[in-house]
């Protein structure tokens, strides 16, 4: 698995991200319109694709994608 | 001889709240229209302020008896399933005997369960049926969660609907009938979905209605309904599959036996989410969430009607109802209609 992966299956996810927003260093949380079920959507793609549970500590404790993509990695 | 679902009918609430109504309310919640409507929920009906969740159990019921051509005699035992009561007490089916005038040789009973209330609500009926010699159980579904949300909470405002959904269940000599159960509680986990105040552990304080964003960033207070969304989110996605694996392994059957699976409709990511993860077609889950929203303990015989009415469960259909929630806990069987 690999980071490029991980954005594009997001954007794949989310219907209003036009793929090529997301960068390794994008601070989620504080992108424009973003609300806990964008959260919810990220935290189904990960169980489904990755099996790895993410919870709504995590998501909050993250600050970039990359963050999030080193938590799911230390769990797969 | 075995108990089986005889027949059911269910009562909205007139007053409906759209999704437009929600955008007026929440225009900041207006950029996320698209991933809102992942949820499914298009409109929900909601109870009158002077109406309780025995009232529109009292309607559901009435429906039933006149839609199926049913005469409250014959009833001899009624459950009411639900989390709102009518007073501290007597029992809430007590005032629903009343109200629908039944045999004062009918039993009564009340069950605080949730969302997982429908699968624990037939095992008792399957019990007193199978067990005790009871002939024809009438079980009441209702929710009036409605009122018990904080005005401003915008996740559960958009989730929930007010519902009552009424259910005779009856012992029948044929195949058809109930099957076996799995249950659970996650006991630990009991605050996930809660009202703090108000009952016996902590009684109201005007502390109690002092208004909080929980981490979600939804307003609530300690009078009204909190819930970790997140967790709950996860708890679904991670339970659900166990559960419907021990039942089948339970019943002696696999997944590709069951003609149709019913979840508690909680919302329609979250069962799409799960469909997915286990593998199970499209056409083998029935949803009926779109104009009604969660109604907690009334989702899956609201369900089971529509499924009926559409022709997607018919006589010999194969069923597996699953259930989760408030508890946090999870009920689910077969039913061999």
């Amino acid at each position: 698995m690999s980071i490029s992966e991980f954005i594009k299956k997001i954007e794949g996810e989310i219907e209003e991200l036009t793929p090529g927003t997301l960068k390794p260093d994008t601070k989620y949380r504080t992108m424009e319109g973003w609300s806990s079920m964008h959260a919810l959507i990220i935290v189904a793609l990960v169980d489904t694709d990755y099996n790895v549970t993410i919870t709504g500590e995590d998501l909050r404790s993250c600050q970039t994608i990359t963050d999030l993509f080193n938590i799911i990695k230390s769990r797969v | 001889m075995k108990a089986s679902i005889k027949a059911i009918s269910y009562y909205l609430p007139e007053k409906i709240f759209s999704n437009d109504d929600y955008f007026q309310f929440f225009p900041e919640a207006f950029i996320n229209k698209e991933n809102l409507l992942k949820i499914g929920v298009n409109r929900r009906h909601i109870i009158d302020p002077n109406e309780t969740a025995s009232d529109i159990g009292v309607k559901a019921a009435h429906s039933l008896f006149v839609e199926h051509d049913i005469s409250p005699e014959e009833i001899d035992f009624l459950i009411f399933c639900s989390l709102e009561f009518d007073y501290i007490f007597p029992g809430t089916s007590v005032m629903i005997h009343k109200q629908l005038d039944l045999s004062t040789s009918c039993g009564t009973l009340d069950m605080a369960v949730g969302c997982s209330g429908y699968p624990y609500a037939l095992s008792y009926a399957k019990g007193l049926i199978e067990s005790s010699g009871f002939k024809n159980v009438l079980l009441i579904n209702s929710s009036s969660l409605s009122k018990l949300i904080h005005p401003k909470d915008k996740a559960s405002r958009y989730l929930f609907g007010d519902a009552a959904a009424a259910t005779l269940l009856s012992s029948s000599e044929g195949n058809n009938g109930i099957g076996d159960f799995v249950f659970g509680t996650e006991s630990k986990k009991f605050d996930q979905i809660i009202i703090n105040d108000g009952a016996a552990r902590n009684p109201f304080t005007d502390k109690s209605f002092i208004d909080f964003t929980d981490d979600n960033g939804n307003i609530t207070n300690n009078a009204h309904v909190y819930m970790n969304g997140y967790s709950v989110f996860n708890f679904g996605l991670n339970i659900v599959p166990q559960m419907i694996n021990n039942l089948l392994q339970k019943n002696g059957i696999v997944k590709e036996d069951i003609d149709i699976f019913v979840f508690h409709q909680a919302n329609l990511f979250l069962i799409e989410t799960i469909r997915k993860k286990m593998q199970i077609p499209e056409e083998n889950v029935f949803n009926f969430i779109e104009n009604v929203g969660n109604t907690v303990s009334a989702s899956i015989p609201i369900a089971i009607y529509e499924a009926q009415k559409s022709g997607k469960i018919k006589t010999g259909s194969k069923v597996v109802l699953a259930a989760f929630g408030v508890g946090l806990s999870w009920g689910a069987t077969i039913i061999d209609f």
